[in-house]
């Protein structure tokens, strides 16, 4: 449970580090608060040459409202995101999701870019990101380009972000005006990764589900009012789970069901 | 650039427990490791090294985190505070003297980390209730108390001041 030996590069600025990425990103982490990667690396799961240390780099701290979206730099914890005093207003969802992720110890470090960069399956904000329809900024010394939730996620653990680029910002979307949202996880402790987390966002003409925890990524899904059983029910088994040693793929089917069943009423209630 | 070499030393310097310490360490060496095994600071344990159990919890400019997902390069110019700094002159501090009256430990593996983790609640939020003190104390893992001794130790403190 020690890591294998590696370069540790602390560049002083994002120019440095696209730099030293264009010349060795096939055998280079990028690592901000190394919550996810350094487990990885003690397990010898990751053995990067490089580790790139973004964690102190002045360009990545910022959150902030950038066109109609919270705009969060890649250094930004998920402790700091949820101390934003603006986050309830703004996305009451993520406010909702941030203290589900690993543990108040962990959050302090842990980034919420480093967390769509690892993109568990179980993780919250990969969902939030996908149910939201939000984007990721990704740069590298060819450039800058921004990529849809839909887009970046490409399967377990698996991202469009090339060896060469890495994210320097997550786009959520605020919340509309005339919407309301809700979550609800079941883990097997708070904070262990989510057996089944379910979140939606709907107005008083459609709810979009979305499911993490099930599949190899997180799935979503638009219905229109009243969600009927069957609509869910198709929804389970169209999501594909499969059984491993933390739950059975009917076990996480029936949890949709009704975690489902549970998040699309309080949305339901609150807009009601 | 600070560009640190694989397999070579390079000197690290922080302060521990508000003490100065400079000592050499390789990229690859964890905090939690460097703690026990270079600088005989023994009371900051070593559980899962995966960031899971929370043993390893120490003090970094104030926030609890896992020293077993750190590396010592990383702490340079910190100030790093660990179980061997919570007594004061006269003995025990508050919330280890509360441990020990609730029964809060057992074998005491995972104690040094919980009391890093609710030194720093206690200093942000000395009002905290039990649902948040259970929420932080999510992050460890007692195989012990059943962490009801924990909580009526934290609970003894907490609102106090």
């Amino acid at each position: 449970m020690k890591p294998a030996a590696f370069d540790y590069a602390c560049p002083d600025n994002l120019d440095e580090a696209l730099a030293l990425l264009a010349d060795r990103g096939d055998r280079a982490r990028v690592c901000a608060g190394g919550q996810s990667l350094g487990a990885m690396m003690n397990m010898r799961l990751a053995t990067p040459d490089v580790l790139i240390d973004i964690a102190g780099l002045r360009e990545l701290q910022a959150i902030a409202v950038v066109d109609g979206a919270i705009e969060v730099g890649a250094a930004v914890t998920q402790d700091a995101l949820l101390r934003w005093p603006e986050l309830v207003v703004r996305q009451p969802l993520l406010a909702r999701m941030l203290p589900w992720i690993g543990h108040y110890q962990t959050r302090q470090r842990g980034t919420v870019c480093g967390s769509l960069a690892h993109a568990d399956p179980s993780s919250e904000l990969p969902l939030a990101l996908a149910l939201l329809r939000g984007e990721v900024v990704l740069r590298s010394q060819r450039g800058r380009r921004v990529v849809a939730a839909a887009d970046f996620q490409t399967g377990m653990m698996a991202t469009a972000t090339a060896d060469d680029e890495m994210i320097v910002a997550a786009r959520f979307p605020v919340a509309q005006a005339g919407t309301a949202s809700a979550f609800h996880e079941v883990a097997q402790r708070h904070g262990d990764f989510a057996i089944v987390a379910v979140a939606a966002v709907g107005d008083k003409h459609a709810i979009r589900l979305g499911v993490g925890g099930v599949a190899d990524m997180p799935g979503v899904i638009d219905l229109t009012w009243p969600v009927a059983d069957a609509a869910l029910n198709d929804f389970a088994w169209a999501l594909g789970g499969a059984d491993d040693q933390h739950a059975t793929a009917r076990y996480r089917r029936e949890l949709v069901r009704r975690i489902g069943r549970r998040v699309i009423e309080e949305v339901g209630d609150a807009l009601s | 650039m600070r560009y640190l070499e694989a397999g070579k030393r390079h000197t690290v310097r922080f302060t521990l427990n508000g003490r100065a310490v400079e000592r050499e360490a390789e990229p690859r060496l964890l905090l939690s490791d460097f703690l026990r095994q270079h600088l005989g600071a023994f009371g900051t344990h070593v559980g899962c090294e995966h960031g899971s159990c929370g043993a390893c919890t120490v003090r970094v400019d104030g926030k609890a985190v896992r020293a077993c997902l750190l590396y010592a390069a990383q702490v340079e110019g910190k100030a790093i505070e660990t179980v061997e700094g919570l007594a004061t002159p006269d003995g025990l501090n508050a919330l280890q003297a509360a441990m020990q009256k609730h029964h809060g430990l057992q074998c005491g593996f995972c104690t040094p980390g919980i009391l890093m983790s609710l030194s720093q609640l206690h200093a942000e939020e000395p009002d905290a209730d039990e649902a948040r003190i259970r929420d932080v104390l999510s992050g460890h893992i007692c195989r012990c108390t059943g962490y009801h001794g924990i909580v009526q130790a934290a609970l003894d403190v907490f609102g106090k001041d």
